[in-house]
């Protein structure tokens, strides 16, 4: 009995030290890929190519998505404020909900999901065909051509995409509140112009995508990397990347919000 | 894919994310109605604020002229000292009245601006002498009790008579 309780407290250490050890690897990486990206930024045209795959390519999701939360919000809020016969602070409960929250945090999600596999799954497919090793072999670093351009690429376009998410769910928003139901446009966008705050509002938004953006690329590249090279290894680093990153989001907005907007009106 | 293809849809995608964040600065946010470049402070005295918070639009008219800057508990009077930002198109006479109003009945508080007919202008820094507090329920609420029940009592004085 007494070693099986040797065993257990042993299997937790094990876990325990692997994973802080994976940690520090993952931070080793980070570190490498941001000195090794001085190519890939002189090489603009690397970095290109794969705005035109993580960032262009999830345009359709974001923008459909985008539409359909801002049309929700509108139809919720004005159920539940016309009860208090606030209807037309409808604008202002849409903007503010998708500018502080619902736009970067949706937006980083769908970016994780729609780009972030795919950049592990490549990468991890690169490393199983062995096409890593060919590049080292040709003395091309795959960390300066492979990885830091994909990298680049996610941190660029993803406060785009969240940018391009909340405008057209205040869209959506203005749609279903003004055309559909008929609330007053004037007030529509004067209460909401007189809530939403540029510095206070919109740039903490904007804050908040580009730390997601590095967040969520960093754990991609880094796990498809790190992928076993094998076809199971590849699928497995995906499903990894999709679940960490959205958990990094999570965990990560309710921090940056706890500073961002405490003890404020 | 063709180089020139791709180049064309990155453009497109980098100008369209600028745009949408433009629309949210000028259309959604207050960057477009509201401007701190060109403005000018204004002191006010209140004895009570009640709600009031910083960034509280300061209106004139129902207009918004400018916003709440600062808001100190000022020992020397024990009263509160409100810093308020004024666009600077606006001019204020000096017998400016400020009072602290409610938008609807449960709606933010913010400060309102009645112009006096003085000649001389309010400038930057100057205090304004003029002002009103925040009506707080309770204190009104205790009022009305108050007259009601001297009401009550007046009545029935009469009554023995």
């Amino acid at each position: 009995m007494p070693r099986r309780i040797v065993v257990g407290i042993r299997g937790v250490g094990h876990r325990v030290i692997d994973s802080i050890w994976r940690l520090g690897y993952a931070s080793r990486f980070f570190l490498l890929t941001l000195l090794k990206s001085g190519t890939s930024l002189r090489r603009f045209g690397l970095i290109i190519r794969e705005l035109y795959f993580t960032g262009v390519l999830s345009l359709i999701i974001i923008l459909v998505s985008g539409l359909f939360v801002g049309m929700v919000l509108g139809l919720q809020g004005y159920e539940t404020l016309q009860k208090y016969g606030a209807e037309s602070a409808v604008g202002t409960l849409v903007a503010l909900s998708l500018v502080r929250e619902l736009g970067p945090v949706v937006a980083a999600l769908l970016f994780a999901s729609r780009a972030g596999s795919a950049i592990t799954a490549e990468i991890g497919l690169m490393k199983a065909t062995e096409q890593l090793a060919a590049m080292e072999m040709m003395a091309v670093d795959p960390i300066a051509r492979v990885v830091a351009p994909r990298f680049w690429a996610g941190v660029i376009s993803m406060p785009f995409l969240a940018a391009l998410f909340s405008a057209i769910g205040v869209f959506g928003g203005y749609l279903v509140a003004v055309v559909l139901i008929g609330v007053d446009e004037g007030s529509f966008w004067s209460q909401m112009q007189g809530a939403v705050d540029f510095r206070y509002d919109i740039v903490n938004g904007v804050i908040k995508t580009c730390v997601f953006g590095v967040a969520v690329t960093a754990i991609a590249v880094f796990e498809g990397y790190d992928a076993s090279p094998t076809a199971e290894g590849v699928s497995g680093a995906t499903t990894r990347t999709v679940v960490t990153s959205s958990l990094a989001i999570l965990g990560l907005d309710f921090v940056l919000t706890s500073f961002m907007f405490r003890g404020m009106s | 894919m063709q180089r020139t293809v791709m180049d064309l849809w990155v453009g497109l995608f980098v100008m369209i994310g600028i745009g949408a964040l433009l629309v949210l600065a000028l259309k959604v946010g207050n960057l477009g109605t509201y401007s701190a470049d060109q403005s000018y402070t204004l002191i006010g005295h209140f004895e009570n604020i009640g709600g009031l918070k910083v960034r509280a639009p300061v209106k004139s008219a129902g207009v918004v002229v400018g916003r709440v800057t600062d808001i100190q508990f000022n020992t020397e009077n024990f009263d509160a000292a409100v810093t308020m930002s004024i666009d600077s198109r606006y001019q204020f006479p000096k017998d400016t009245f400020a009072s602290i109003l409610t938008a609807g009945l449960i709606g933010e508080q913010y400060i309102g601006l009645a112009a006096g007919g003085d000649e001389t202008a309010l400038k930057n820094g100057d205090k304004i002498m003029k002002t009103n507090s925040a009506l707080v329920l309770e204190d009104m609420i205790g009022r009305f009790l108050f007259n009601k029940a001297s009401e009550g009592d007046g009545n029935g004085n009469d009554d023995k008579k």
